[in-house]
């Protein structure tokens, strides 16, 4: 039995490192798109180019104006005289945000009624504007705030030191510094895990069967667990070394910090390749070529990687949406990514996500290979 | 070139589609899907986040700001606890995004006067939800700390009203901001070049790799034929699908149409060109069907997804992969895509988008035709 699945597993590596573009494909793309994905994939913004049209020159409106101007997430590029000049700007796309402070504001913040600050923001520009407008948000209220003082000042002096107030002093854990790199990456590497081990899976066995090698090998005296053993073996000791491999230049690059055990890490990782495998395996007893066996994965990589929380919160979702995922293996390879990585936490929390993650690889591989063994008889 | 020899060889390739149906639906059935999942899936604005609470006053005061915090549509209290640990552990284990704690002497020294901190922990693994939260948060404690601070002073004989600038926000193009405005325009790119890179990578190899090319050289039809004859299907399969979810979005997602249809369809032609070419010469370089679907999906589906603008805007990456941007189609057809769903820009102001486009569509074109014709001979 040794004999016969060492010969197949030789095979196999031979097949995967004999062809020169396979040998690339296994290292170059995976580091160039955790690359590509750790500089571009951000949700962080600064210098959003603004411009200002400010009718009341107040003192007030001055003071508002350039509070955005010395913010780091905002570039005041221009004060403007006229409104249409902001509507220009914006369509032209050389103005993000906009901001209308009209004559009267500081009237009205005298007389302490409520004062409008005109926001105009080009949601075209995709999330930007939601960030944009929580940052305005922010800086308005930093400015009432502050207003507000000085207000009890000039009334009342005497209170000033004794009136109460309430500040939020804020604490982000895990990531003091909001960074969208730390976010990213632990999942970069669990997204390009899936991508990987289910293509080369699904295609190694598709492969044999469209060039007719398939038929070959069944008349060769190997029993179909080692011929299934010899298929999936080698594709898990690749998707081991890929993990290790984007983990270690994802860390490392972006600097980002491993905080808890790698063993744990190792563990979760072994976990979901060996789901990974079986979903792999599960596509290649349905497809018959190589085309079938793409199209069939990738129908199954995109609503994996969307619905995992990867780049967008699960929490938003539909209710529907959101059962869905409780389906999908990486969401739970997710947070123990993360879990690792940033939270530094133990299998005392994880558990629950490995217990699932082993129940669905003991699942996806039974049903697999019993599906396979039908298909090679 | 013979009009008919083309023909036969788009008439075969026609019918190796036609036989693999189950290709066929999910050619068709993915932009649907691709459509449901980013429209219904990506939803970064926040509500109801899951928080813990620990008041550890239990004063009147404390309660009322924390029923401010109930009354938010953006928090969710699921729990009040009555220590430190459990918070922390909530935040570890991810029953809780934020946890807020009230100090012990919160009344007391308000009483005494002068500023009190409550503190606001958040789980920042992910820094937008994080931001957009603290956000929300510092409204809710500073709009307390205000009311509560006018009836302080009215209690003296002073009477200040709260005086607070309210932001007017108008987006744009975009009136409500739904993020499925902003995300479905780019979806088509999404599908695009799923379609036109990846079925077409296929194609070419698949001949190498099965050993049918030499037959397919062995006749009269001329490098040229098999390249048009190849694509024209899946040109015609490409551009149904432009129609497909141009529809969905339109007539499902209530996405806003403004500019021309004819341009929709002449740019999301020009597209198709550059990514069928693409794919085309992707797989006469790669002439393994694993290699050329992975390189397709770095060289076509990993520019669309993440270097267009379709999520991350590319004006906050770093300056050198701005510049790679640039030579990325993607890029122009999601900024042409946009411009026509949401501004409604005149054709004739496209000419910066439409006219790199048409020049990749030549060039790429070129490139396909002249790498093929040297291989055959």
């Amino acid at each position: 039995m040794f004999g016969r699945l060492k010969q197949m597993l030789i095979k196999e590596f031979i097949q995967v490192f004999r062809d020169k573009r396979t040998r690339f494909i296994l290292i170059g793309p995976p580091i160039i798109q955790m690359l590509v994905f750790g500089y571009a994939a951000t949700y962080e913004i600064h210098h959003v180019p603004t411009v200002v049209l400010d009718l009341d020159h107040s003192q007030e409106s001055r003071e508002l104006v350039s509070r955005f101007t010395s913010s780091p997430y905002f570039e005041v590029q221009r004060q403007l005289t006229d409104s249409r000049q902001i509507r220009d700007l914006i369509d032209k796309g050389d103005a993000t945000v906009g901001l209308e402070i009209d004559a009267g504001f500081a009237q009205k913040l005298r007389k302490g009624q409520t004062a409008p600050l005109q926001v105009i923001v080009d949601a075209t520009n995709s999330n930007t504007a939601l960030i944009a407008s929580s940052y305005i948000t922010q800086i308005a209220l930093g400015f009432a705030k502050d207003y507000q003082q000085d207000r009890i000042y000039r009334i009342a002096p005497q209170f000033v030191s004794a009136i109460p107030s309430i500040e939020l002093e804020q604490r982000p854990w895990y990531n003091a510094e909001l960074s969208s790199r730390w976010f990213f990456v632990p999942g970069v590497i669990g997204s390009l895990t899936l991508i990987l081990v289910i293509t080369l899976t699904a295609f190694a066995v598709v492969r044999e069967r469209e060039i007719g090698t398939l038929e070959q090998i069944m008349v060769t005296p190997i029993r179909p667990a080692e011929f299934i053993l010899g298929k999936t073996l080698p594709f898990f000791l690749i998707g081991v070394a890929d993990v290790l491999l984007i983990a270690v230049v994802g860390s490392l690059w972006f600097q980002v910090p491993f905080r808890g055990n790698v063993a744990v890490l190792a563990l979760g990782a072994v976990l979901f390749i060996l789901c990974m495998l079986g979903v792999g395996l599960l596509i290649s007893t349905v497809s018959s070529t190589q085309q079938q066996a793409m199209v069939t994965a990738f129908f199954f990589i995109m609503p994996a990687i969307t619905f995992s929380g990867f780049g967008f919160p699960i929490s938003t979702m539909p209710q529907w949406m959101q059962y869905f995922s409780y389906c999908i293996p990486l969401r739970y390879f997710l947070v123990v990514l993360r879990g690792v990585y940033l939270k530094g936490v133990g299998l005392d929390i994880l558990w629950p996500e490995m217990t699932v993650m082993a129940a669905m690889a003991v699942g996806l591989l039974t049903v697999s290979i019993l599906r396979f063994h039908k298909a090679l008889d | 070139m013979s009009f008919t020899r083309m023909l036969a060889v788009a008439k075969k390739e026609v019918v190796q589609i036609l036989r693999d149906s189950r290709s066929l639906f999910i050619v068709i059935i993915m932009p649907v899907t691709l459509m449901l999942l980013f429209g219904y899936g990506v939803n970064l604005d926040l509500k109801g986040m899951p928080v813990y609470v620990l008041d550890r006053d239990g004063s009147q005061q404390s309660q009322d700001l924390l029923k401010r915090f109930q009354a938010s549509e953006y928090f969710k209290v699921v729990k009040v606890v009555d220590g430190y640990p459990a918070i922390a552990r909530a935040l570890d284990d991810g029953h809780a995004k934020m946890g807020i704690v009230i100090p012990w002497d919160f009344s007391q020294r308000l009483q005494a006067g002068g500023p009190v901190q409550v503190q606001a922990l958040v789980d920042a693994t992910d820094d937008n939800s994080a931001n957009v939260l603290i956000g929300y948060a510092q409204g809710v404690v500073q709009g307390y700390s205000a009311q509560m601070q006018s009836n302080w002073l009215q209690q003296r004989g002073q009477s200040l009203q709260p005086a607070p600038v309210s932001i007017e926000t108008r987006t744009w193009y975009n009136e409500d901001l739904e993020s499925s405005a902003f995300i479905i325009p780019g979806v088509l790119a999404l599908v695009m070049s799923v379609i036109g890179a990846f079925l077409t990578s296929l194609t070419i190899a698949r001949e190498w790799e099965r050993g049918s090319m030499e037959q397919l050289i062995s006749t009269p039809v001329s490098a040229m034929e098999i390249m048009f004859g190849k694509l024209a299907p899946y040109f015609v399969l490409g551009m149904f699908d432009v129609l497909i979810c141009a529809l969905i979005a339109i007539y499902w997602f209530h996405v806003p149409f403004r500019g021309s249809f004819v341009t929709l369809m002449g740019s999301s032609a020009l597209f198709l060109v550059v990514v069928l070419s693409l794919g085309f010469y992707i797989s006469v370089m790669a002439k393994n069907q694993f290699a050329a679907c992975q390189i397709a999906l770095l060289v076509t589906f990993l520019p669309a997804f993440l270097l267009s603008g379709f999520l991350f805007s590319i004006e906050q990456m770093p300056i050198v992969l701005q510049w790679i941007t640039r030579i990325m189609p993607a890029r122009y057809y999601v900024t042409v895509l946009k411009k026509i769903f949401l501004k409604g820009t005149p054709t004739a102001m496209l000419y910066a988008e439409l006219i790199p486009l048409a020049v990749f569509a030549f060039v790429l074109a070129l490139l396909a035709t002249h790498s093929f014709h040297k291989r055959l001979e």
